[in-house]
């Protein structure tokens, strides 16, 4: 028995079945990145004023994520097109390259971003405490000018065992530039450079924090959002390369021999699926880094 | 009607011609003329399929070749698949409902040890479920929790949906199988896999979930937690896996059947030859599609509030046992119920719309009628399927969600009532003037009318939000929707496997013990759930571990008892309902093997599947079958049988009589 229109389409719609089949599973997965994304604003415009962090991340390393997946997006596009002009070591090329950027996507977020975020370090303020680290927050210039306050102090924690000794009284944070000169005007907003902690060591009384974490998901309900979201989104990317890698394999030489229109089709299947990754990246990226 | 479209068909292979080299424009100028629902006729379709011979080429071979594992176990073929989801779909309705009658002894006499098998049983379920035979609270809201999970999610879905839709809808539209059958398999092994890990869950140390089977919000996330929990083998924890895998199954199943109905059909199937049970699946298809990732992307969320200590649900300030929880805060517990009812309600159709198609077949097969109002009844379908997408907070008009948000619900709830109306007067005006057969299915099929209408109008109270103010969480909403899905829906699945028994099996279910089957099940479902709308109105609460021994203080009377007392005839008459299956389960077995043998088409139908042998081999069709008629022709003047399948030509004098205008390809 054989299922018809797999290869050819179908006169009356067009379509052959597995892209009536992406198209409907990427209609659910817009349904749930659509959940998620409904989570986030619905989470942000819940947050007290303050405590939707902005400027956490690092937008120049996610700019150059965005580009390497969005040529990735190009790549895929020639890979099938030399398909479809049976020019199968271009098709290898292009694949290959695809592959990469995907490969190197992942690894800058798994490799570099996630872990830089894990040494980061944030200490919520009681608010009783505000005024008394009024230096490192500069909340009175920031209501003159009508900004949300600042409740949290960031930076690197300098003495690590604080976290979970109850004997360390305090925290030792070499602080973040907005902390270590709250009142310059030029950091009233996040900028989208990515600056390291300063040398400036600021050190808070673990009485007065209300919550100190390093960046993790428990941290607050942004970096939650943003460890599911990007965390779900590099589960794509990898379900993507897998398949790609299982379409660059020898196995694939063997079906373009027997039916090359079979495989462009595979191709293109896997190529709208990874069109759709890109586009979630697409608004993953402004959400988190930049808005 | 065909006059008017018959332009249409014209057009196809012209523009196919002239466009030829150009496949994108090709592509959208037939995808537009796809979903227009132009009505094609046969002899103007574009391409033929290839032809099958599945003796030749499929059914002699594959005996032989394929051993008992790949034959029953992990076969791709959606015949095999349809009976492993109803089989397994079956087992687990008749565990969920064993769940409920243990629950329905502690309604009814809270406290006392369940004789006989109590001391058993809590040996069974482990220590905290039902020490020296009397159930702990805990247990009691595992049991219900674990009711409505299983019922919904493990029973009726995969019965209605998956079984019916995996072995009738590619017969009925003329395919030789699903569009994606290692998609469908994989479908089915999710599915069990789920299937698995919610049962295992009640093994797990502390038993499984206990926050409903909504499972609200913060209570959801602190609950199986601490020192006697184990951090990811616990109840909560597995409900949440399991259901990962259960919305994988369905949204694998979903997409393949849309896609079957869209690419499969045969040659001459138009949209508007295609039984109605077939555009209820695709609908239902879409609901499940669509309404499901939301949900997956909240337990996504729960999950990561379990096991990572996020705070997606859990509020800045909240205390539990006198104890502030160390979370971030900032959660909101309203977004877990507003992704939960984006699937929720949808859901509720997702049960209901395979019942009504299966309702409509065997309808207008037994009383010997087209079914009456057929393009009414699609287009009910599909304003159904886009209006359940925006009533789902109706189910949250007590959480301060706000009056306009409220009234905006309210109104879309009522909305939706219409095309839910026009199917069910649809289907009574379809008996009108019939010569009814009443056999069993037809039995089970007329009984879901009243009983669906029963459950429909008594909901129309709990659309309006002051009225639900009051009924909000009280047994009166339990009976409302069981008056829906258990004499509704359950009804429509046993018309609907006695229907399809004999297509399945070559064997027709037995008669008298069918009936047995019937008579008393009709009569324990009302005395279980009529009840309860009294119970209900007189203010118990749908939680009650005790079954309002509590509250029944003030001893409110109704028809000479009150509440709490009306608990007893209810367990009484849920028990009988449990002994009434029981001719079902036996005949349903013996009639494997031992049932009347039948020929192919033993209900004289017109649709499709019964032109397939029975069983149908692999591959269902020895010659690749061609539509030529609408799908209901019974009783057609001038022919000598009273029904006309929807392979059978259309003849020269049959044209003239329905006064048509000769189509322009003849």
């Amino acid at each position: 028995m054989e299922i018809p229109y797999t290869v050819s389409t179908r006169p009356d719609t067009g379509l052959w079945n597995a892209k009536v089949g992406i198209w409907l599973f990427l209609a659910s997965e817009m349904m749930l990145f659509g959940g998620l994304f409904s989570a986030y604003v619905f989470l942000r415009l819940d947050a007290e004023p303050g405590y939707w962090p902005h400027g956490l991340l690092n937008v120049p390393v996610g700019t150059m994520n965005t580009a390497i997946l969005i040529a990735s997006s190009v790549t895929v596009v020639l890979a099938w097109a030399a398909l479809k002009m049976r020019q199968f070591m271009r098709y290898k090329i292009y694949m290959g390259i695809t592959i990469l950027c995907g490969v190197i996507f992942l690894a800058v977020k798994l490799a570099y971003e996630w872990p830089q975020k894990f040494e980061h370090f944030g200490a919520y303020l009681k608010t009783e405490a505000l005024e008394k680290y009024e230096p490192y927050l500069g909340n009175h210039h920031l209501m003159e000018k009508g900004l949300p306050p600042r409740v949290e102090i960031t930076g690197h924690l300098h003495n690590r065992a604080a976290l979970n000794d109850p004997n360390i009284k305090e925290y030792e944070i070499a602080l973040d530039p907005v902390n270590a000169d709250p009142t310059n005007p030029a950091l009233d907003r996040p900028h989208f450079l990515y600056v390291p902690p300063t040398e400036k060591i600021g050190t808070i009384e673990k009485a007065d924090v209300e919550r100190a974490t390093m960046f993790l998901p428990t941290h607050s309900a942004y970096f939650a959002s943003y460890f599911t979201i990007t965390g779900l989104h590099g589960l794509h990317v990898l379900g993507g390369v897998l398949v790609f890698i299982y379409l660059w394999l020898p196995v694939s030489t063997k079906l373009y021999k027997r039916n090359p229109e079979h495989l462009a089709n595979r191709v293109e299947v896997a190529g709208l699926f990874w069109h759709f990754v890109d586009l979630i990246w697409i608004f993953v990226f402004p959400l988190f880094y930049l808005l | 009607m065909r006059s008017y479209f018959s332009g249409w068909s014209m057009q196809v292979p012209n523009a196919q011609i002239a466009v030829e080299n150009s496949r994108f424009a090709l592509e959208k100028f037939t995808l537009i003329l796809s979903f227009s629902f132009q009505t094609m006729d046969a002899s103007t379709e574009l391409a033929s399929r290839p032809a099958h011979d599945p003796h030749h080429h499929d059914a002699g071979h594959d005996h032989h070749e394929l051993g008992f594992w790949r034959k029953y176990i992990i076969s791709t073929d959606h015949k095999v698949i349809g009976i492993q989801y109803g089989i397994s779909g079956l087992i687990f309705l008749l565990f969920g409902f064993s769940l409920m009658m243990l629950m329905r002894w502690q309604l009814a006499y809270p406290g006392q040890a369940l004789p006989i098998i109590g001391n058993a049983l809590g040996h069974f379920f482990g220590p905290g479920s039902m020490p020296d035979g009397k159930m702990t609270p805990e247990f009691y809201n595992s049991l219900g929790a674990m009711h409505g999970t299983i019922m919904i999610f493990l029973g009726i879905v995969p019965l209605a949906f998956a079984a019916f839709g995996n072995f009738v809808v590619p017969l009925q539209i003329g395919a030789p199988d699903m569009a994606f059958p290692k998609v469908n398999m994989a479908s089915y092994q999710a599915f069990f896999v789920g299937g698995v890990i919610m049962l295992v869950s009640f093994f797990v140390p502390g038993g499984a979930a206990k926050g409903g089977w909504t499972s609200y919000t913060p209570l959801a996330v602190i609950a199986d937690k601490g020192e006697a929990y184990h951090p990811f083998f616990n109840g909560q924890t597995l409900w949440l896996v399991g259901f990962i895998f259960l919305i994988t199954s369905s949204l694998l199943g979903a997409i393949n059947f849309i896609a079957t109905i869209i690419q499969l059909r045969a040659k001459g199937m138009t949209w508007m030859r295609l039984p109605f049970f077939v555009w209820a699946q695709f609908v239902t298809a879409f609901l499940l599609l669509l309404a499901f990732p939301p949900l997956e992307a909240a337990i996504v969320m729960q999950l990561m509030d379990r096991l990572a200590a996020t705070s997606f649900f859990m509020p800045t300030g909240l205390v539990v046992n006198g104890a502030a929880v160390h979370v971030s805060g900032g959660g909101s517990p309203l977004l877990w119920q507003h992704l939960f009812w984006f699937l929720g309600h949808p859901e509720v159709y997702v049960l209901i719309l395979p019942g009504m198609g299966i309702v409509g077949e065997i309808l207008a097969n037994n009383s010997r009628k087209p079914l009456w109002g057929y393009k009414s009844l699609v287009f009910s379908v599909l304003v159904i399927g886009f209006l359940s997408f925006i009533v789902w907070a109706h189910h949250m008009y007590m959480t301060g969600m706000g009056q306009v948000i409220a009234a905006f619900f309210q109104t879309t709830t009522l909305i939706i009532s219409i095309p839910s109306v026009i199917i069910l007067s649809a289907f009574f005006i379809s008996l009108w003037g019939g010569s009814i057969r009443f056999n069993v299915p037809m039995l089970f099929a007329t009984a879901f009318l009243p009983m669906f209408g029963i459950g429909g109008l008594t909901g129309i109270p709990l659309a309006f939000n002051s009225a639900d103010l009051y009924l909000h969480d009280t047994y009166y909403v339990i009976a409302h929707f069981h008056y829906i899905v258990a004499p509704g829906t359950i009804f429509a699945l046993f018309a609907g496997i006695y229907y399809w028994f004999p297509k399945a099996t070559g064997r027709v279910m037995n008669e008298f013990w069918g009936k047995v089957h019937f008579w008393p099940s009709l009569i324990c479902m009302n005395v279980i759930f009529l009840p309860m709308f009294l119970q209900g109105m007189l203010g118990m609460h749908r939680r009650w571990y005790d079954g309002g021994q509590g509250w029944n203080l003030a001893n409110e009377k109704v028809w000479g008892l009150s509440g709490f007392h009306w608990n007893m005839p209810i367990s009484i008459a849920a028990w009988l309902m449990g002994l009434a299956q029981i001719p079902f389960i036996i005949n349903f077995f013996w009639s494997i093997k031992h049932g009347k043998k039948v020929n192919d088409n033993p209900w004289e139908a017109t649709t499709l599947e019964w032109t397939a042998p029975s069983p149908p081999p692999h591959g269902n069709f020895a010659v690749a079958p061609v539509a030529y008629r609408g799908p209901y022709e019974y009783s057609l003047p001038g022919h000598d049988r009273d029904f006309t399948m929807q392979n059978e030509p259309v003849q020269m004098t049959e044209r003239a009589r329905r006064a048509e205008p000769e189509p322009v390809h003849a």
